[in-house]
């Protein structure tokens, strides 16, 4: 079995250090240690369960680490809630929990960061601006889409994910952190938001996939790190590893 | 995987398709454009009917009046439309407006002079807004509940402050206010124009009616963008119980004098208006032309059978199936 290696911080966007996180009698997980490299895809596989999405949620503020450290851009940086990660250049793509039906792709794209002209004392929104740069956002990455007049609520899941990640990228996002992207999409849209993923990397965009696809991570990431019961139990390139090696990491039989 | 090569078809159809509109046919086959214009279909419709079954219905001195009696609707219907649209309902909102128009009525007689007692008026009403509000998001209790709870709390309030005895307002400002005019319209009238004109620029065109929108939509999702919205809720309620208190200065200059009576009929026409005005009740959808012209047409209908001599028993009748059919058809919203 691979150890935990460190490394070098400087390379690593987002890190942590002994962190640990229980909720009540209940141990979510206890002294892992991670490193995200910068311009790359990290993956976090495990099984259910095992900590990956406390982890994460621990990571980009959603959750408070009961202790240890967390390491942005190589400085301590505790988030103390969504925001301030968002604020640091941290976007993450929720699971269920991404767009509003009701409003329109836009809309959506703009949600909590419109575009604004000020007219005296009031500030309206410039909603040509926003359209235009819609177009831009989803251009640049891409993703077709019908109309940035479209409501949410016609799209399909995989347009809805390309959306959400759009929204996340097209913030001038340094990291963008993904729960289970393809978790509940078709073939086809499944490839659709994989190669969206690999778009993102070669824009630079350093990338946090949580997923429970070994082929999947094996395609997108280029480090794999293993979680199970509540530890970081291993970290592996991508490259050098197999499907196998990877069933037997997670479930422990190795 | 993305060259600019392969980049450039998919833009050229994102272009493409951003020109091309639903062809007009297509739009008249589609239920969810009649879900949509209900409310200006329902008023072209009650126009025509009541045009051809009585011609005074359409004399000037007859609209200019119709008008009028609308104004005080349409500018609870607004209220009322903030508060559907985070998937909320006020029912205190009539309350609310009998309690400003009482609020009104003692401040004045008791000589604080008449903008004073306007003030006073409005600030109450937004405070029990705000209160529905607060009770609502920190309280985390139903609207339904808490508003049901504030229209009682209210109307004992309003009864005890009056005595239950109307308070006479003898003000030349209200007055003129009631029965001036400007160009075609009288002044109420024009309030309600103002009212419509910035509520539909707050709804469409700032940060907060967004925020509002994707608060009614789905509010989780909006809370883990980032929105506030508790925030977003309290001041919906709060403008609601501001509109209410706008209603009651006009209330008060159209009646002359302040009573402990609540007009329930303006609570079930203020939430009449909003469905027949495409407003979805589950939140996220909303208008505020729509709900302005589904108030317009409610008192058109109850003008109309007036002037056909229908009983004013029937009225209540005829709303409560006109909104029931509106309901009906925006199941074909989309």
């Amino acid at each position: 079995m691979s150890a935990v290696h460190h490394i070098p911080s400087s390379e690593a966007i987002l890190a942590c250090e002994g962190l640990s996180k229980h909720f009540g009698g209940i141990r979510a997980f206890t002294d892992v240690a991670f490193q995200a490299r910068r311009g790359e895809v990290t993956a976090v596989i495990g099984d259910n369960g095992a900590g990956k999405s406390t982890l994460i949620r621990c990571l980009v503020g959603v959750h408070v680490p009961d202790g240890g450290e967390i390491f942005f851009d190589g400085k301590p940086k505790p988030f103390g809630n969504p925001d301030e990660a968002r604020k640091a250049g941290i976007e993450t793509v929720h699971q269920n929990l991404a767009l509003i039906d009701e409003l329109t792709v836009a809309q959506n794209l703009f949600l909590n960061r419109e575009i604004v002209r000020r007219i005296g004392p009031f500030a309206l929104l410039d909603r040509k601006a926003m359209k235009t740069q819609a177009r831009a956002m989803l251009s640049r990455l891409s993703i077709n889409m019908p109309s940035v007049n479209q409501r949410v609520r016609r799209l399909s899941g995989g347009q809805r994910q390309a959306i959400s990640i759009c929204r996340a990228a097209g913030s001038g996002a340094k990291l963008v952190v993904m729960d289970e992207p393809t978790a509940a999409l078709g073939v086809q849209e499944t490839a659709n938001v994989e190669a969206l993923i690999r778009r993102l990397r070669e824009q630079g965009v350093s990338v946090i996939l949580v997923s429970h696809n070994f082929d999947q991570v094996r395609r997108l990431s280029d480090q794999i790190w293993v979680m199970r019961a509540g530890k970081m139990v291993a970290t592996v390139r991508a490259s050098e590893t197999s499907g196998n090696e990877l069933v037997a990491l997670v479930t422990g039989a190795a | 995987m993305s060259t600019p090569e392969q980049n450039a078809p998919a833009r050229v159809t994102a272009g493409a398709a951003e020109e091309s509109r639903p062809s007009l046919s297509a739009l008249l086959l589609d239920p969810s454009f009649w879900a949509d214009w209900a409310s200006v279909v329902g008023l072209v419709g009650l126009v025509i009917v009541f045009g051809i079954a009585q011609p005074v219905f359409l004399s000037v001195a007859n609209l200019q009046a119709l008008l009028l009696a609308a104004a005080i609707l349409v500018v609870l219907s607004i209220g009322q439309t903030f508060v559907v649209a985070t998937s909320g309902i006020d029912l205190s909102l009539a309350a609310a407006v009998m309690l400003g128009a009482i609020i009104l009525g003692l401040f004045n007689a008791a000589g604080y002079g008449i903008f004073l007692a306007c003030v006073l008026a409005v600030l109450a009403t937004s405070a029990v807004g705000f209160l529905n509000g607060l009770l609502i998001t920190a309280g985390r209790i139903p609207d339904f509940v808490v508003t049901l709870g504030t229209l009682s709390g209210i109307t004992g309030l309003g009864l005890i402050l009056s005595g239950g005895e109307p308070t006479m307002v003898g003000s030349t400002f209200l007055l003129r206010l009631a029965s001036g005019h400007f160009g075609p319209f009288g002044y109420p009238v024009w309030v309600a124009i103002a009212a419509v004109i910035v509520a539909h620029i707050a709804l469409y065109h700032t940060r907060f009616g967004v925020h509002l929108l994707a608060t009614g939509g789905q509010t989780e999702s909006a809370n883990a963008l980032g929105i506030r919205t508790n925030r977003v809720k309290i001041a919906a309620y709060t403008i609601s119980g501001f509109c209410a208190g706008i209603a009651a200065i006009l209330l008060v200059a159209r009646i002359g004098s302040a009573e402990p009576l609540i007009n329930t009929s303006l609570l079930l026409n203020s939430v009449a208006a909003v469905v027949l005005g495409g407003v979805s009740l589950f939140g996220g959808r909303a208008s505020i032309l729509g709900p302005a012209i589904g108030a317009l047409m409610l008192t058109a209908l109850v003008n109309g059978l007036t002037l056909l001599s229908v009983s004013a028993f029937y009225q209540p009748l005829a709303v409560g199936a006109i909104v029931v059919l509106a309901a009906l058809i925006m199941r074909y919203q989309k």
